[in-house]
């Protein structure tokens, strides 16, 4: 079993670096963030008294793009059933739950990686972590976000039917996820509606915690973060697999 | 196991989607060694037939028996049995041919040293041995048939499904196609079971036929004695005469529309 969940893995890792294109297309909106936004609002962040935007949103970006690309490549199981790979993999001699682990492990990686690639254009772009030695956890925290996103993304391609349904999750999901995040604003003082918002969107404790990791600012604690973390990625991967299990071909 | 038993065996086949009846109490053997070809109109029930004997689908009633086994029930089993070539492409365009076959050498659980002499020779056999370091989305609509093909032979099936294997394929594609799953079938005794609209096809590779129609057979034979039966010249006039000429109107579901995008997409 492990054997094929590796090469399931293997198969999206050697994919990844086959397309530098793709890499680094899918960095632009990353970059944009950071330069306009990080630059634009930068003064005026600063004026409240909050310190650098740069800083406080670099962590955010990073998850930011963690998220998109993971839920991708979930989404991307809708067409690659139909006319790729996928459903040469759901006639095989193996449990569709390995080839879920192999699939969403894979995309999680994929996404790790283009987290990191933004950590390093942030870094260029002036962002400092606290110390050298938080790098390995930060890594650990994008890898659990990676893997709560690409669970999700599975449970959503497993679930649509057409490729229509795309748009809708794409603004009425991943967008409203990403912006109730506190990726782009302190969590304190919000209205209530917003105070609860953010409260029941997971990438709100990703971008937490790793904002805790990397510059040693956290609204929540760490423990509790990674603690909402490991729920949630422990759920939605049962969801996923539950949902797996019922794809048709 | 007894060799001369049929290696594919139907009895009342029944499969129902709500109240449309798919497949409609069919009943066929299939022989070991056989190259058998379904022939049917649009929507006549043969990719529903070939899903429940590849355990992709339940059937609603009826006996289904794959070399003695029970797709439902013993799925694994048969699955290792079986290779089958989808209506659509399933390969990785992403990836280069001999990874394309060593992956689903993994996922068959072929070990290494078997699965790498195997892929060496059938990519050999289907003439794809010099690009198999060659990226699947640089290949001709052919190739990829023939390597979807000896991707399905990797783990030595006793039965090959085939549906539609040439769709969209010209006649020289085809043609070579054929050839190699004749010389297959000839040389390792391997079970074809296909589907397919061209009936030349059919009338030249399949041993026996069954034309089956709004989900019943209305006749299996030989080409010749489907030809004989039908007093016709062409299986083509004897494929009309047994189902009419009436247009199907299939409806359209969501794959169709998947399709028609695919179509869009793929530069031609």
């Amino acid at each position: 079993m492990m054997r094929v969940v590796f090469a399931l893995w293997m198969r999206e890792v050697r994919k990844y670096f086959r397309s530098p294109a793709q890499m680094l297309g899918t960095l632009g909106s990353p970059v944009m963030y950071l330069g306009v936004l990080g630059f634009g609002l930068g003064p005026i962040f600063q004026r409240a008294g909050e310190g650098s935007y740069l800083q406080f949103m670099a962590p955010g970006i990073m998850c930011m793009t963690i998220l998109f690309t993971s839920t991708f490549s979930g989404m991307a199981l809708l067409w690659d059933r139909q006319f790729g790979f996928l459903k040469e993999t759901l006639v095989a001699p193996v449990p569709r739950l390995t080839i879920m682990l192999g699939r969403t492990v894979g995309g999680a990686t994929v996404a790790l990686f283009q987290g990191l690639l933004v950590f390093l254009v942030s870094l260029i772009a002036g962002f400092r972590p606290a110390h050298v030695l938080v790098v390995p956890t930060a890594i650990l925290v994008m890898a659990l976000v990676a893997l709560v996103f690409s669970a999700m993304g599975t449970i959503i391609g497993s679930s649509l039917k057409e490729m229509q349904g795309f748009q809708i999750i794409m603004n009425f999901l991943v967008m409203p996820i990403f912006f109730l995040s506190g990726a782009l604003y302190p969590l304190r003082n919000l209205p209530v509606a917003l105070t609860v918002l953010t409260r029941i969107d997971p990438l709100t404790y990703g971008v937490d915690a790793l904002r805790g990791v990397l510059i040693g600012n956290t609204h929540f604690g760490l423990a509790l973060d990674i603690l909402a973390l490991a729920f949630a990625a422990m759920l939605l991967l049962m969801l996923g697999a539950m949902r797996f299990s019922k794809i048709e071909v | 196991m007894d060799d001369t038993a049929p290696i594919i065996r139907v009895q009342n086949l029944v499969k129902k989607f709500g109240d449309v009846t798919a497949v409609d109490d069919v009943s066929f053997d299939v022989r070991r060694a056989e190259i058998f070809a379904f022939l049917g109109p649009n929507g006549a029930g043969k990719t529903t037939t070939i899903r429940m004997l590849t355990t992709l689908l339940h059937p609603t009633s009826g006996s289904l028996e794959l070399d003695g086994l029970d797709p439902t029930s013993r799925r694994n089993e048969v699955r290792q049995r079986i290779g089958v070539v989808f209506q659509d492409p399933s390969l990785d365009q992403d990836l280069t041919a001999w990874e394309n076959m060593d992956i689903h050498g993994v996922l068959y659980g072929v070990p290494r040293r078997e699965r790498h002499e195997r892929a060496e020779k059938l990519l050999e056999l289907f003439e794809l041995a010099d690009r198999k370091k060659s990226l699947v989305k640089t290949f001709s609509g052919g190739m990829r048939r023939r390597l979807e093909i000896a991707r399905g032979l990797l783990h030595t099936p006793r039965v090959l499904f085939l549906d539609e294997p040439t769709l969209g394929l010209d006649p020289q594609s085809r043609n070579q196609m054929w050839t190699h799953v004749q010389n297959l079938n000839q040389s390792d005794g391997v079970t074809v079971f296909l589907t397919t609209h061209y009936m030349d096809e059919a009338d030249r590779v399949a041993h026996r036929i069954a034309v089956i129609d709004h989900g019943r057979i209305v006749a299996i034979g030989s080409p010749a004695e489907l030809k004989t039966r039908t007093n016709s010249e062409s299986l083509e006039q004897a494929f009309l005469a047994l189902t009419g000429s009436a247009i199907r109107e299939e409806s359209v579901g969501a794959a169709d529309r998947m399709r028609e995008a695919a179509r869009m997409w793929r530069r031609r």
